[in-house]
């Protein structure tokens, strides 16, 4: 697999949203300043109907970024025969802008349990990370790129940094990145970790896109802070802060506003977009 | 420590297990509650998943019943492929073994409408196959004439007012009359159409879904159903774009 | 019936149908969406934070089960039944 970050820039580095069927309308209307999309490629899977209609209509209009959620490239055992193929019809008929999925698991012994599930940091997690990543790229025939996760615990036998595991698994596959700057948040919250200093870790020459999302706030056991990954509200103004941090390092990139749970009308949803349409135009009017 | 997959699988669907060893909070302690944000997820989620796919069956048993029954339901069969759109299509027939719902007899049924309607919806496309086609072919030759149906077409056969339940519930309709109700589900463009068919009609339908021919599959529902008629069941097929393919006798080109 | 009859039954019903498919040909346009476009959506979202079903203990063997609230089903009085509860009715339909 070619090492080339030009593989990983085929989105615009503009304002894009996770779509949602009841904003279909809306974006058919008018999308500004939206300029591209991502789906759940598990959505866009079935046989046929009206997903796949819709599927087709944005993206005659749109580049599609297509996001795996249940691919478990993570997991212990192999992966899905029959979701790879999955995905590589989707990917065949679509021809995506781009294809991306999660450092994580979520399948074990044959049961799918819907969460993006965390892993130990290890050379073996890493071994089967990159081996699933060669797989899927094969199955897909594209790169990929990888999501880094919100973590909510450690593994006390994890013996590489998250941003290093990421960047060693993009060494090794050929894959880019995609940076959840919400994530990276949650993370270091959570953690109690330096989230300013995992961006300057992170290998942002390979990031193809960014994504943003809302969290909620708890907290654990000792009462401190403990933030959920909820993409259910508007991004929080510090991840703005962390999204401005990054911008300035990495240079423009595309940006995702992710809001799967109470799901607001177009307007909401486009106002997020063009806050970060905004975070783009100043980095433009900045001199380099 | 270790922890393998296994270990955290089995303690994400049983809250009674420990948290698994070697999770910690970044400093060094127990995760503890930490971990409980991933059993919330999966049984959460798992959940949403069914209540969008059953919102009858919810609307019918109350939804904190409805999450009790999820959550029973979600342990006993979590998904098997990662798409969740096909997810619970094993509710049905847990329903019809679920003790503390057998007074309902008619739960399960409404569950099967909900998961033939999903599954229409998600069918793949086909077009409709020319109605002028069957004008064509010769009165002698309609008899040995088969018909494919769409791969949205579902049929739900029920000893309950399925379809009643379905609509005082769903779209405020009447209560449900003591009666038995076939549904013929079509998908004429991109959404699922339900329509409430005589027995006739569905046993007409279900003969051609077995990939009977036009004249065996009329000869058995005449033969069952006295007052079966056969124009408006084929203008039902035909409206709702129900007859992919038509195949004359000795048209072997494609599967029957 | 004889083959003659059987004949002429199915080709009359075959030219009905043609004609009655002829006038309703905009069955397409008078569907209505019956809300399952959303049925079990995946999305990447966690957001039941550590305090709910998954962390309950005694809820989900299925035994010590009761009823907490009825929902409609208690609403559909149909004749001779107790409240909620349909009785099978019997039909005279062959097997299939």
């Amino acid at each position: 697999m070619p090492d080339s970050s030009a593989l990983f820039d085929q989105l615009p580095p503009a304002p894009g949203v996770g779509y949602k069927p009841q904003h279909f309308t809306a974006i058919i209307e008018d999308a500004s300043p939206v300029e591209w999309l991502e789906i759940h490629a598990e959505n866009y899977v079935g046989a046929g109907g009206r997903p796949l209609a819709q599927l087709r209509a944005l993206a005659e209009r749109f580049p599609i970024s297509v996001h795996g959620v249940g691919l478990s490239i993570g997991g212990e055992g192999r992966l899905d025969p029959d979701h790879l193929a999955r995905l590589a019809h989707l990917c065949d008929w679509l021809n995506p802008a781009s294809f991306s999925e999660h450092l994580a698991w979520s399948t074990h012994d044959g049961h799918f349990l819907n969460d993006l599930l965390p892993l130990p940091y290890t050379n073996a997690t890493l071994t089967r990370v990159a081996d699933h990543i060669d797989e899927l790229q094969r199955a897909i025939g594209r790169p990929m790129l990888l999501e880094n996760p919100s973590s909510y615990l450690a593994f006390a036998e994890s013996t590489w940094s998250e941003t290093d595991f990421l960047d060693e698994v993009a060494r090794r596959t050929g894959c880019g990145l995609l940076l959840d700057v919400n994530n990276v948040f949650v993370s270091a919250t959570n953690l109690g970790l330096d989230a300013r200093a995992y961006i300057d870790a992170f290998a942002l020459e390979r990031v193809g896109e960014i994504h943003l999302g809302g969290h909620d706030s708890d907290a654990d056991d000792h009462g401190a802070p403990l933030l959920i990954d909820s993409h259910g509200r508007k991004v929080a103004d510090p991840v703005w802060a962390l999204l401005d941090h990054t911008l300035a390092r990495s240079g423009p990139k595309p940006i995702l506003i992710e809001w799967d749970a109470n799901i607001p009308d177009w307007p909401v949803l486009a106002a997020e977009a063009a806050r970060a349409g905004a975070a783009l135009d100043v980095l433009a009017k900045v001199p380099a | 420590m270790s922890v393998d997959q296994s270990g955290f699988h089995d303690a994400l669907l049983d809250a009674e297990r420990p948290v698994p060893k070697g999770l910690t909070d970044g400093h060094g302690r127990p995760a503890g509650k930490r971990f409980d944000i991933y059993r919330n997820n999966v049984a959460v989620s798992l959940t949403e998943a069914l209540e969008l796919s059953f919102p009858c069956v919810r609307r019918l048993i109350g939804e904190e019943n409805f999450k009790r029954v999820a959550g029973v339901f979600l342990r006993r069969h979590p998904p098997r492929t990662p798409m969740l759109m096909q997810y619970g299509a094993d509710f049905p027939t847990f329903l019809e073994g679920f003790e503390p719902l057998s007074h309902l007899g008619y739960l399960p049924d409404v569950a099967r409408l909900e998961q033939a309607l999903r599954l229409s919806y998600h069918a793949a496309d086909a077009a409709p196959a020319d109605a002028e086609q069957l004008a064509r072919i010769p009165p002698e030759a309609l008899a040995d004439t088969r018909m494919e149906l769409a791969p949205a077409v579902r049929l739900v056969r029920s000893n309950w007012p399925v379809h009643a339940i379905w609509a005082f519930n769903m779209e405020d309709g009447p209560k449900p009359q003591p009666d038995a109700q076939d549904v013929l589900i079509t998908r004429p463009a991109l959404d699922p159409l339900m329509t409430v068919t005589g027995a006739g009609t569905a046993e007409f339908v279900a003969a051609l879904i077995n990939g009977e021919t036009l004249g065996t599959a009329h000869q058995r529902t005449t033969g069952a159903a006295a007052d079966f008629d056969l124009a408006p069941a084929l203008s039902l097929l035909l409206g709702g774009s129900a007859i992919s393919k038509i195949q004359p006798a000795g048209d072997i080109s494609c599967n029957a | 019936m004889s083959n003659t009859l059987k004949i002429a039954a199915l080709a009359g019903a075959v030219t009905a149908a043609l004609a009655a498919h002829s006038t309703t040909a905009t069955a397409a346009e008078q569907e209505k969406c019956y809300g399952v476009s959303l049925a079990g959506e995946n999305d990447c979202k966690a957001g039941a934070g550590t305090t709910c079903a998954g962390t309950s203990t005694v809820d989900y063997q299925g035994n010590a089960w009761t009823l907490v609230e009825a929902g409609t089903c208690a609403e559909m009085e149909l004749p001779g039944d107790r409240m909620g509860s349909l009785e099978p009715l019997d039909r005279d339909l062959p097997q299939m």
